[in-house]
């Protein structure tokens, strides 16, 4: 939460990196001596890099690393088996029903400008082809937000819980001196 | 029509107002101007009342009067807005509302420039979104316009302009003094209205056709004058090639814009999680579709029982045919029936306008107050005073959405938010997924991203048949007419995408691994969210 509100708060972005920078500044040296502020925290992952998979890990050593790490932190957790699992199921559902909604919406303003023959040959009564692809677009926008709200609620939720409250932690204790 | 509909519709409307005003002074009684309340009223919405919220910020007087119309009209290609309108929600289902609740806090600009360096990303996407507010807000303007044309008849060239003006000051008055909460209040009223309006309609119009959809599809081609061509694609968009990718623009632009559209993405942090997001995002899709399943219904109905002349006799674009349609279904013109049917669509539609011209203001001040004025203005831009900016844009933006709705009033209302969109899929929607999923994305290439879809989209506008050289366009003496679309979405979109690739590949700029990963981490897993 803190966290957060500093750094999306307008002005704030800069002000925090160079608080970094300068906690930092007499413990490590700046190996590349480069001014960009974020470079820091790419240092400070060589030597937590093995640590990736285990959110739990970095907690002890944010007592001594104050103030630096948020960022660390973040990639940490980005690299965790957890995140990535998360990451991955969200991708698995989202990338092809996106792709598969978008082509069939593609499909059906194509069919309309390609094909109006085809759109308006009749099916029942008055009813087209083309009316029935239109309610059929309906139809497929609903069960596609059945589908995806029930995937996320079953197999996101909970472990996104998860992350949010291992990471803001890690954050929190983190930034412990800097906020 | 007769002082019997004027004077009713006046009351009904007038009680609206009433209503809107006091839930207004009793929501804002002792809340005093945190930004947190101003922009997002306090984030602590439940996902059914953002649900409706949002389902009543987004079923635009454009929906309600200009989709049926042009479905009266046109037939089958009116259809495909209903289509596009609905469909685009997915695209902010699975891709955007959860993710932008996670990692924002009141405009699309905290998303992007939390990756980036801030000041050039905030201006570029904050500029892109007044732009995207003020078109949509136009055409806003002009449903208010051609509906009291129809109340007052022909003769109320005037009062046309005084009820825009009118529908203006109301808007400031609800954003300046009641912010988000209010404006969200306002969201759900008009939408339970909406609804129930269109509901009681579309029943009247399948009673009248004993419940026979066929029947109905039927008697529409056949008054028509089309036959069965208007319930088949081609009569709007049929004629040429040229026509036929026009078709295929909008339709782009309507299933892209909606994800871009700065009053929608501030809807989601009214919500407490990204959870309560998804939530809301699922009710409005229901509450959506059905609304435009309903719409379908209306703007049959209306070529079948008004008949598309006497819709075009009432507005050229289509516009009143359902007021049209409620004064039959009621009993025709001389009945009590007709009279208050009619009197309760007009003073729908007028809260329609209201509400999502409050949502559209609430939202590009927001913008001005929160991207612009405090990247322009850093030193002086405390929260405090920060209200105080978004209360005076509010103003700002109410004045030039008038001065344009008035000049822009001949033009069909869904027409115009087709515009809307194509400028939001254009500068809007590309920078908003680069950041959200692309690793590489660099400060350059989202500025190249909002200005390469921005530019191009209103260059092609202006260039467009819209604005200048043919006898329907905004300026028909002079002809400066060299792109043959009159909607840009199929270039432009395209153009803005390709435009942040370019600008990112072409940067030296080396991507932040740690903001990326900030970013992804924020985004699927809430940590850190507001």
């Amino acid at each position: 939460m803190q966290f957060s509100n500093g750094r999306a708060g307008g002005g704030d972005g800069s002000g925090t990196a160079d608080g970094h920078h300068e906690a930092r500044g007499p413990a490590s040296t700046d190996v590349s001596g480069d001014v960009r502020f974020d470079d820091p925290w790419y240092d400070a992952l060589a030597s937590g890099w093995g640590g990736a998979g285990q959110v739990a890990v970095p907690a002890a050593r944010q007592e001594q690393d104050d103030g630096a790490t948020a960022a660390e932190v973040y990639l940490e957790v980005q690299r965790s088996a957890a995140f990535r699992q998360v990451r991955g199921r969200y991708r698995r559902f989202v990338v092809p029903a996106t792709v598969a909604f978008f082509l069939w919406y593609v499909a059906y303003v194509v069919a309309a400008t390609a094909a109006p023959g085809l759109m308006a040959r009749p099916v029942a009564g008055a009813v087209n082809v083309g009316l029935l692809a239109g309610l059929g677009q309906f139809l497929s926008t609903f069960l596609l937000t059945w589908a995806y709200a029930r995937h996320a609620r079953l197999r996101r939720d909970r472990a996104a819980l998860e992350l949010r409250w291992d990471t803001q932690e890690l954050t929190r204790g983190a930034r412990g001196g800097a906020s | 029509m007769t002082g019997n509909h004027q004077t009713l519709a006046l009351v009904l409307f007038s009680a609206f107002i009433a209503v809107t005003l006091g839930i207004t002074t009793w929501v804002s009684r002792d809340r005093h101007g945190s930004a947190e309340e101003f922009y997002a009223g306090g984030r602590l919405f439940s996902p059914l009342e953002n649900g409706f919220a949002i389902a009543g910020d987004y079923m635009s007087a454009a929906s309600f009067l200009g989709i049926s119309g042009l479905i009266a009209l046109f037939g089958y290609d009116g259809l495909l807005y209903s289509v596009g309108f609905l469909v685009a929600w997915l695209v902010v289902l699975f891709l955007v509302a959860e993710l932008v609740r996670n990692c924002g806090r009141f405009t699309l600009a905290d998303v992007v420039a939390a990756r980036m360096s801030e000041r050039p990303v905030r201006i570029a996407a904050g500029t892109s979104s007044v732009t995207v507010s003020v078109l949509y807000l136009v055409a806003q303007m002009v449903g208010a316009g051609s509906l009291v044309a129809l109340l007052l008849g022909r003769t109320g060239a005037a009062a046309q302009c005084w009820t825009v003006v009118g529908v203006g000051a109301l808007m400031v008055i609800y954003v300046s003094l009641g912010g988000m909460r209010a404006t969200t209040w306002i969201q759900i009223v008009k939408a339970v209205l909406l609804l129930g309006g269109t509901v009681a309609l579309t029943v009247l119009v399948l009673v009248r056709f004993h419940g026979d959809f066929d029947r109905l599809l039927l008697t529409a081609a056949e008054r028509s004058g089309h036959g069965n061509a208007f319930l088949a694609p081609g009569l709007k968009y049929g004629a040429d090639w040229t026509a036929r990718f026009d078709f295929i623009s909008l339709g782009l632009a309507l299933v892209l814009g909606t994800a871009g559209l700065p009053h929608i993405l501030s809807r989601f942090y009214t919500v407490p999680t990204a959870r309560a997001a998804r939530r809301s995002v699922v009710w409005s899709i229901g509450l959506i579709g059905g609304f435009y399943l309903m719409t379908i219904v209306l703007g049959f109905g209306a070529a079948a029982i008004v008949g598309p002349q006497a819709v075009r006799d009432s507005n050229a674009a289509g516009n009143t045919a359902v007021p049209l349609l409620a004064l039959d279904l009621g009993g025709g013109a001389d009945s009590t029936g007709g009279t208050v049917l009619f009197a309760v669509v007009a003073a729908v539609a007028f809260a329609t306008i209201l509400a999502v011209v409050a949502g559209i203001t609430l939202a590009s001040s927001a913008s001005v107050a929160h991207d612009l004025y405090a990247s322009l203005r850093r030193r002086r831009a405390e929260p405090r005073s920060e209200v105080a900016v978004a209360r005076a844009a509010a103003v700002g933006i109410g004045v030039v959405a008038i001065a344009l709705g008035l000049l822009a009033r001949d033009l069909n209302v869904a027409f115009l938010v087709g515009l809307a969109f194509a400028v939001a899929a254009s500068a809007n929607l590309p920078v908003l997924l680069y950041s959200l999923f692309w690793r590489g994305f660099t400060t350059r290439g989202a500025v190249c991203a909002v200005y390469g879809g921005l530019v191009p989209a209103l260059v092609l506008v202006v260039l467009s048949p819209v604005v200048s050289g043919s006898p329907e366009s905004l300026f028909p003496g002079v002809d400066f007419q060299y792109f043959p679309l009159q909607n840009p979405g199929l270039v432009s979109i395209p153009l803005g995408f390709l435009a942040g690739w370019l600008g990112t590949v072409t940067s030296a700029e080396v991507p932040d691994e740690a903001k990326h990963a900030e970013t992804e981490v924020r985004s699927l897993t809430g940590a850190g969210a507001v």
